[in-house]
């Protein structure tokens, strides 16, 4: 029942600190944070995280055309070999990787040195299941089920700052991700458009205010819960959004972004980024991706995913144009699938997998960490590709190098094993 | 088909106890022997004589009051007006033991307004039949600009259309929730729909999901376990959902008219048998179980499943070799016995007691399940072989349910928020034919208006895509979104802008004078919440009294001070006490 007590202690350290009441009367709170969003200016670094649900088959999205055993391993769902001629086959990279030819769009990132991805990375738990590896990825402690926070809250809270904008964590969506669960507080919302009080004319009447202002009163007490917690940032998050106009941000540079789950929060993020509301953390979920059955190979279900996947990041780098040199999206899938195509022209739950980091400092053009090879000797359990980087390297590293959060908290009882994988210059 | 334990009956169950080794006996079964004597805890009458199942309430620091309203909240969707007091005087602990036995309560207003809609007792391919996908040639003609828009309604009607099916069954849910007197059995089979969840927009499972409700859930929503899971297990819905019918034995090839193409293993419905449904995922299992079941339900598929047809075992698909599931032999030759062995072996693990039982007493008692009462739960379970209405007895008669630590404690789902909204108001669900089909919905009325609440806050209904359902702890539910979701939901409601749940606050505010707003709200905590209301929002909300526009000091046609009912309504049940149960 208690659980959000520390963060109010935090919250109302920070307000007396600045002199502001957190009750009637003073400057609202919304507005001191506001002002503070503002102060810290367009150098502020926001990290986009994409969440692929159902474990993408990595070995379609960044194909490992130059392993022999790929092709003989994979059948009918392999995606060809690079073929200048041929608009449907894998997209060279450096020779060995190449991309799935349905994330042509992200092509131009790549040669641009702002796309890097991560090969062969996972989690050092075992499990297949989706809810448990998820968990565990959003949890930031594999094997852990305890674990009351998600590592991108840890990394929030650690990083906060007096005044700190209630937008600083949003994640897109009718519900909050395990990821942004914690004392930090984060906003989850369906669409900007909604994220109001709405009454019997609109938003915008007399009699709108006044529920708004009934229900505001109602959730204000304070964070004696969960639902008084929520509520109360919720309302303060619905004065600041209203104040930005973020809504009406129209996509800039010619982006356009594909219908779907993706598109739509990639859009809204970058609304949210333009408005200068504090942003720092944002998170959107991509599903579709359990493709047990006829999953395809250059087209098919599977790349049908691609395009709207790819269509969906380079519309939204394309979009924020030069503040992408403050954003970076990594995404993250809770495995990989079976290196073998199964009984049903599918893949099954499988173990490591590709992630892909974009735009920021990130050195791109590059495929980051050791290729485990597809041998059934060199397969985990004689069946899925080998993790060789800890999914906690790489999120530790664009973490601690983008946003600037000290390690130590982000993944408890995480001792890295292996070097930095040296993405950010 | 093998169906071995439909027709048992609770004397067979007492049957199966005698054959347990330990003897133990199962709390709150009658086994031919008189009633125990109740201990007299608070708001208990003489329970019902005819009850096969006996439930002891344990004494509790709640009032009588409470007790009827927290029973009502977890074991319902909440009280309708003049419920609370309708318990009282049957009794408590008759209406839960009645609740036991929904064969015996009459339901007739839900049979009638369940009337309207046609797809309910349609089989799949009936479904078919009446809700056929458009042709692919009028689809092309249609895109190519060859066919307008109306000819496209000509030939591929709204009304006619797949979608319909799952506006209709989200509907009559909704409709159950609202009206139905089954109370238990309506949160029973959503508590297994969800348990054992499968996605109505996977390839025909639209088509399967009415007779997999109907058939597989409905009928053992309150019986034993291992007809579920049994039933579940030939369901076309779940083999479809879970890839099951298309997993073969690894070697099978298809013959060469068909394509001659290599066939295999698939593990998704192996993996998640025990995952989600059986033992849980610290059950005990390996890599190894799962890829030894896969091999047992092989052969187990579905009979044309785009046209309708039901479950079908085929011999030449499957692994006839032997297998070794969690250490124990399934000789080779089992046949289609080996997906039943299988489950055999799996209802009567005790990971499976223990992980049921924890899923029961979070839904009924709260997000932390307390230990004890598991294992207590558990216990029942096993010596009971999975039925579920004595593990019920056992989580109901349990101290921890009436505690003060379990009041309230639950906060609830969109379907509770929603359900037990219209319910509390007493809000009359018309029926689709009465009411304007609004935008593009597929079918109108007051329980589809209300099913498109829930979708809005977060729950589509029978469209969770993850093969655990929906979530029931409060962590998935209480976000920044939904919360404005929820008090948008209120104002609607109490504004009467839901075409179709029709609500009239006049009869609920009885003799209350509208021109004293202090009275009106008092009635409205005491019809709303039960008079559970909190000093913060007792004083927050008679502040608002001074408002103008709850007050209405201009002369409208309603007259100077004359308080607005509906706002205030809007805010008692967008309270932080109407979103607990």
């Amino acid at each position: 029942m208690h659980r959000c007590t520390r963060r109010a202690f935090m919250k109302g350290s920070a307000l007396s600190l600045l002199g502001v009441g957190a009750g009637l009367g003073g400057v609202p709170r919304f507005l001191v944070r506001a002002a503070h969003a503002r102060d810290t200016g367009p150098r502020a670094k926001v990290l986009i995280a994409v969440f692929q649900r159902g474990a993408v088959d990595g070995l379609s999205m960044v194909v490992p055309h130059g392993d022999p055993e790929y092709y003989a391993a994979r059948g009918g769902i392999a995606i060809p070999r690079p073929a200048p001629d041929n608009a449907d086959s894998t997209l060279d990279l450096d020779g060995f990787f190449g991309l799935h030819p349905a994330l042509a769009p992200m092509r131009p990132l790549w040669d641009a040195r702002r796309l890097a991805v991560v090969h062969a990375c996972g989690s050092p738990d075992t499990t297949r299941s989706h809810f448990d590896a998820q968990d565990y990825m959003e949890s930031g402690t594999p094997g852990v089920k305890s674990t009351a926070d998600g590592w991108l809250a840890r990394g929030l809270q650690s990083t906060s700052r007096p005044g700190a904008s209630p937008f600083r964590a949003v994640a897109i969506g009718p519900r909050l991700p395990r990821a942004l669960r914690g004392e930090a507080g984060a906003v989850a919302m369906n669409s900007i458009a909604d994220f109001d009080v709405k009454s019997d004319a609109g938003p915008v009447m007399p009699g709108a205010v006044n529920a708004r202002r009934g229900f505001e009163s109602l959730y204000e007490g304070g964070v004696r819960d969960l639902l008084y917690g929520t509520g109360r940032e919720t309302f303060e998050a619905v004065k600041m959004l209203r104040s930005a106009n973020a809504s009406r941000i129209a996509p800039a540079n010619g982006a356009d972004y594909p219908r779907g789950q993706l598109g739509g929060a990639l859009r809204q993020i970058a609304q949210l980024i333009k408005a200068n509301v504090g942003l720092e953390v944002a998170f959107a979920d991509m599903q579709g991706w359990d493709t047990h059955v006829g999953q395809g190979a250059e087209r098919g279900q599977l790349a049908l995913r691609f395009r709207e996947f790819g269509a969906a990041l380079a519309a939204f780098a394309q979009d924020l144009g030069g503040k992408m040199a403050d954003v970076v999206v990594l995404t993250m899938s809770e495995f990989g699938r079976t290196v073998a195509e199964n009984g049903n022209r599918g893949t099954d739950h499988g173990h490591a997998t590709a992630m892909l980091v974009l735009g920021g400092g990130v050195r791109g053009g590059r495929v980051y960490g050791r290729w485990p090879g597809l041998g059934r000797h060199q397969l985990f359990e004689g069946r899925d590709l080998a993790v060789t980087t800890d999914f906690r390297t790489l999120f530790a590293e664009v973490a601690t190098r983008h946003l600037g959060a000290p390690a130590a908290p982000l993944f408890p009882g995480f001792r890295a094993t292996q070097p930095s994988l040296g993405l950010f210059a | 088909m093998r169906r071995l334990s439909l027709g048992l009956t609770w004397v067979l169950v007492a049957g199966g106890l005698a054959a347990c080794s330990s003897g133990a006996s199962v709390p709150g079964i009658r086994e031919g022997a008189p009633p125990r004597a109740a201990a007299a805890p608070p708001a208990t009458t003489p329970a019902d004589p005819a009850a096969r199942y006996r439930v002891t309430l344990a004494p509790s620091p709640l009032t009588p009051e409470q007790q009827i309203v927290h029973v009502l909240d977890r074991l319902g969707y909440g009280p309708r007006p003049g419920e609370v007091e309708r318990v009282r005087a049957a009794g408590l602990t008759a209406w839960i033991e009645r609740q036991l036995e929904p064969g015996r309560i009459p339901d007739e207003a839900v049979e009638r307004a369940l009337a309207v809609f046609p797809v309910l007792p349609l089989t799949a391919a009936e479904l078919h039949r009446d809700y056929p996908q458009p042709r692919p040639q009028d689809v092309q003609r249609f895109q190519g600009g060859q066919m307008t828009r109306e000819e496209m309604r000509e030939v591929f009607p709204p009304e006619r259309r797949p979608a319909v099916i799952t506006a209709q069954l989200q509907a009559a849910k909704l409709t159950r929730a609202v009206l139905s007197e089954r109370q238990l059995q309506e949160v029973m089979v959503d508590f297994w729909l969800n348990h054992f969840n499968v996605y109505a927009q996977k390839g025909p499972v639209r088509w399967m999901v009415p007779d997999y409700e109907r058939q597989a859930l409905r009928p053992h929503a309150l019986g034993r376990f291992r007809d579920l899971v049994a039933a579940t297990a030939q369901h076309p819905a779940m083999l479809y959902f879970l890839d099951n019918w298309l997993s073969t034995r690894e070697d099978f090839t298809l013959p060469p008219a068909r394509g001659g193409r290599k066939l295999g293993l698939n593990e998704n419905y192996a993996r998640e048998l025990m995952e989600l449904h059986t033992l849980g995922v610290d059950g005990g299992y390996t890599q190894g179980d799962v890829v030894e079941v896969a091999r047992c339900f092989t052969g187990w598929t579905i009979d044309r499943p785009q046209e309708g047809g039901g479950f079908l075992f085929r011999p030449n698909t499957h692994d006839r070799g032997e297998k070794r599931v969690l250490g124990t032999v399934i000789p080779a030759g089992g046949g289609q016995g080996d997906g039943l062995a299988v489950i055999d072996l799996l209802v009567r693990h005790p990971s499976t007691a223990r992980f049921i039982s924890s899923k029961l007493v979070r839904r009924f008692v709260s997000d932390e399940p307390p230990p004890a009462l598991v294992e207590r739960a558990a216990r029942t379970f096993r010596a009971a072989d999975g039925d579920i209405r004595a593990v019920l007895v056992t989580i109901f008669s349990a101290p921890e349910f009436l505690s003060a630590a379990a009041h309230h404690a639950k906060v609830k789902t969109p379907l509770e928020v929603v359900a037990s909204a219209a319910r509390v108001l007493g809000a009359r669900l018309d029926s689709p034919a009465d009411t304007a089909t609004p935008g593009r919905a597929a079918v109108a009325g007051g329980g589809a208006v209300l099913a498109r609440q829930v979708a809005a806050l977060g729950e589509p209904l029978y469209e969770a895509q993850p093969p655990t359902g929906h979530p029931d702890v409060a962590d998935a539910w209480v976000s920044a979104g939904a919360l404005l979701s929820r008090m948008n939901f209120a104002l609607a409601l109490a504004h009467n802008r839901l075409p179709g749940a029709r609500v009239d606050l006049a009869p609920l505010l009885e003799r209350v004078d509208r021109r004293q707003p202090a009275q009106v709200l008092e009635r409205l905590f005491a019809v709303v919440l039960r008079g559970q209301v909190s000093s913060d929002t007792r004083r927050v909300l008679i502040a608002q009294l001074e408002s103008p526009e709850i007050v209405r000091a201009t002369a409208d046609d309603r007259g100077p001070r004359n308080t607005d009912v509906e706002k205030l309504t809007a805010l008692v049940l967008g309270s932080p006490e109407f979103q607990r149960r």
